[in-house]
């Protein structure tokens, strides 16, 4: 509607108002002749309204509420009460975080019998005992896939170059239950040097060779030869790699006997050329490639639970 | 003052609305720069844990901000139980202290970042930010390959510093700044903090952690993984006993 409509005194604008004598203007007229009614509040609002008011002044008594100086009211619901984990008993005020102590304190509580159970059995009884084995596997694959996952993918399938497979039975750091444990705990570098400029491209090729021979896929025996000469030779792979080339946990080299690869991707590769340069590739750049720690991050039980679940996924010794 | 007369006059309208709907906010927010516990304190034998960022972090963190990761990231861990099994330690107020502005967001299309220093190594995050699928399948973050390839623009590194020590982050110009750096983080740190050495600092951390894997050059992938790496790091909870920051709310 126009303003100019609205200001025709012609044009009776209010005239749909049922009773337009029983309610006030506020008493003044603007542009000479609008004005505006001064209709009540509904009671509805006005009493929700005053009971807003009234629920305030409760939760000012109740709960943390006004600021005095560098401090605040507390409130008088001084009686949230936790224990923590090192058994200290606490009675505070109201506040999320200690409702979160309280939180933390009922999950410790209900879960602390079989976690305690699982810290003081030897890995060898749980796995004896199907319930300790169950409880542990289903808390270690929550963790697993929120911790685990996005490098060594689902199930421990890992990818080849970057993150080992952990449900094979060929581990670099060790497979036992405490090996993989201290893993978990204390992460490892896995390093090998690249041989770029020290060796040649025809000795790396041979190299490669003898590294075929070592698991019985070689396909030819002179070159292979001449590359065990560097193997256990000037290219020092045995100081690593051990002389029957089985590697060594205690530095995480790779056992090159067996037909599993981690780094190199040999066995997609078709042709006996592509799986000697699948191996040329990893003599000449090295790899370093790095297993986070996770003592910071996950309890001591919870690492167990992992060493369990990893263990457990196929490749365990 | 009658009701007709601020009717009437615009700018008498303007600064009384103002007035009013600020009341709120003031009456909320004012007294919190006041109370001693809003920033919880975090020492650890006489010094403070959280600091700021060191120059290569920082620029790091304007990376993060340009691409826009706080749209899909929160970096604020609410205290319940489930997002510390998931992401850790709920997150204090004292660690976003020196973040102008703070990272906390409210939307979580990816996971909370508030502690994902450590968790991964800096090849996962250059792989995993060049190529997200490559390393989770059902990702849906975007790739981010120019990271790597574009070289970090760090002129102006000491200007950013000098910018934020106005809104109160301690970075030193002066040797009496620097000093109370020194007794404040110790000197290592201190050093870190020094305007007048921000370059040198940027190029001596991002060559010798080479965080990008490439020894080259000092790409903008070096930076964002720096700052990655540190977050949720500062501060030490097997430090504290558990219910420790209870106390400050
Ligand atoms: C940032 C990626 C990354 C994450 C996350 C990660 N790992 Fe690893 N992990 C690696 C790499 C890389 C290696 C290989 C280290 C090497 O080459 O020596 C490895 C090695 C291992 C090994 C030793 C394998 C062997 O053959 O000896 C185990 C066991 C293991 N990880 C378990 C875990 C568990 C359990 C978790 C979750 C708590 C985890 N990893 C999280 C990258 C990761
Ligand atoms: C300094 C110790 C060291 C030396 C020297 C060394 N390696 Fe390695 N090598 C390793 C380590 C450690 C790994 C595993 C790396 C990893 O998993 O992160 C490895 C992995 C490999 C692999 C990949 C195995 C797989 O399963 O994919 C091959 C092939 C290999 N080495 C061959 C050689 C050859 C050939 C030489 C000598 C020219 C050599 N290495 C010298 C430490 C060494
Ligand atoms: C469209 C939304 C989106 C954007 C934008 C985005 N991300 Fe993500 N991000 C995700 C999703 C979803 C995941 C979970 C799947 C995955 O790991 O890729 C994720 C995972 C991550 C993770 C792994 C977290 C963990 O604990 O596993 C990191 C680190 C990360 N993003 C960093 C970044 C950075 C840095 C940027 C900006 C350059 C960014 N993201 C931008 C959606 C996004």
């Amino acid at each position: 509607m126009s303003r100019r409509l609205m200001n025709n005194p012609q044009v009776n604008i209010m005239s749909t108002d049922k009773k337009p004598q029983s309610t006030q203007t506020t008493g003044h007229a603007w542009d000479g002749d609008l004005q505006e009614f001064n209709n009540p509040l509904p009671r509805w609002w006005l009493w929700s309204f005053y009971a807003t008011v009234v629920f305030a002044l409760i939760y000012w008594v109740f709960y943390p509420a006004w600021p005095i100086g560098k401090s605040y009211t507390k409130g008088v619901m001084n009686t949230v009460e936790y224990t923590t984990a090192q058994g200290k008993h606490v009675v505070t005020h109201w506040n999320t975080r200690a409702l979160y102590e309280q939180d933390m304190q009922a999950a410790r509580a209900a879960q602390a019998p079989l976690l305690k159970a699982l810290d003081q059995t030897s890995y060898a009884d749980i796995l004896k005992d199907a319930e300790k084995l169950k409880f542990a596997k289903s808390m270690a694959k929550v963790l697993y896939a929120d911790n685990c996952q996005a490098c060594h993918q689902a199930g421990g399938a890992g990818i080849i170059g970057k993150y080992p497979n952990l449900a094979d039975d060929d581990w670099l750091w060790g497979g036992s239950f405490e090996q993989i444990q201290n893993t978990i705990k204390e992460g490892h570098t896995g390093m090998m040097p690249g041989f770029k400029g020290r060796l040649d491209d025809a000795q790396i090729d041979a190299v490669a060779e003898y590294v075929l021979t070592l698991s019985g896929q070689s396909s030819d025996a002179k070159m292979s030869q001449r590359g065990r000469q560097i193997f256990e030779g000037e290219g020092g792979c045995i100081s690593c790699h051990t002389q029957k080339g089985t590697g060594n946990i205690a530095m995480g080299s790779a056992n090159l006997t067996d037909k599993i690869w981690t780094i190199a991707d040999v066995s997609a590769a078709k042709t006996a050329l592509a799986k000697r340069a699948a191996i040329h590739q990893v003599v000449l750049n090295g790899v370093t490639r790095k297993m986070p720690t996770w003592k910071e991050r996950l309890s001591p039980t919870e690492i167990k639970m992992l060493a369990i679940y990893v263990h457990e996924l196929g490749g365990g010794k | 003052m009658k009701h007709e007369t601020i009717e009437t006059n615009a700018g008498w309208l303007i600064v009384l609305t103002l007035l009013v709907i600020s009341v709120a906010g003031l009456v909320e927010i004012v007294p919190l720069y006041f109370i001693d516990d809003t920033v919880e304190k975090v020492e650890v034998d006489g010094k403070e844990t959280v600091r700021p960022y060191t120059p290569l972090e920082l620029a790091g963190r304007d990376i993060y901000q340009r691409e826009g990761c706080y749209l899909c990231h929160s970096q604020m861990i609410r205290p319940f139980r489930d997002e510390k099994l998931r992401y850790g330690h709920y997150s204090l107020a004292a660690e976003s202290k020196y973040d102008h502005p703070f990272q906390w967001g409210s939307k979580r299309t990816g996971p909370d970042l508030a502690r994902v220093g450590g968790k991964y190594s800096n090849e996962w995050h250059v792989q995993h930010l060049t190529a997200p699928r490559s390393v989770v399948k059902e990702s849906i973050m975007p790739n981010y390959p120019w990271l790597v390839k574009t070289d970090l623009e760090y002129i102006d590194i000491a200007d950013k510093m000098r910018a934020l020590k106005k809104v109160g982050v301690p970075y030193s110009a002066t040797r009496q700044e620097f000093d109370n750096n020194v007794k404040r983080f110790g000197k290592e740190i201190a050093q870190e903090l020094d305007i007048n050495a921000a370059e040198d600092n940027l190029i001596a951390q991002a060559e010798s952690k080479n965080y990008d894997g490439e020894r080259d050059n000092i790409s903008e992938m070096d930076a964002l993984v720096a700052y990655l790496q540190v977050l949720g790091t500062m501060v030490d909870f097997s430090k504290f006993e558990d219910g420790h920051f209870t106390k400050f709310r």
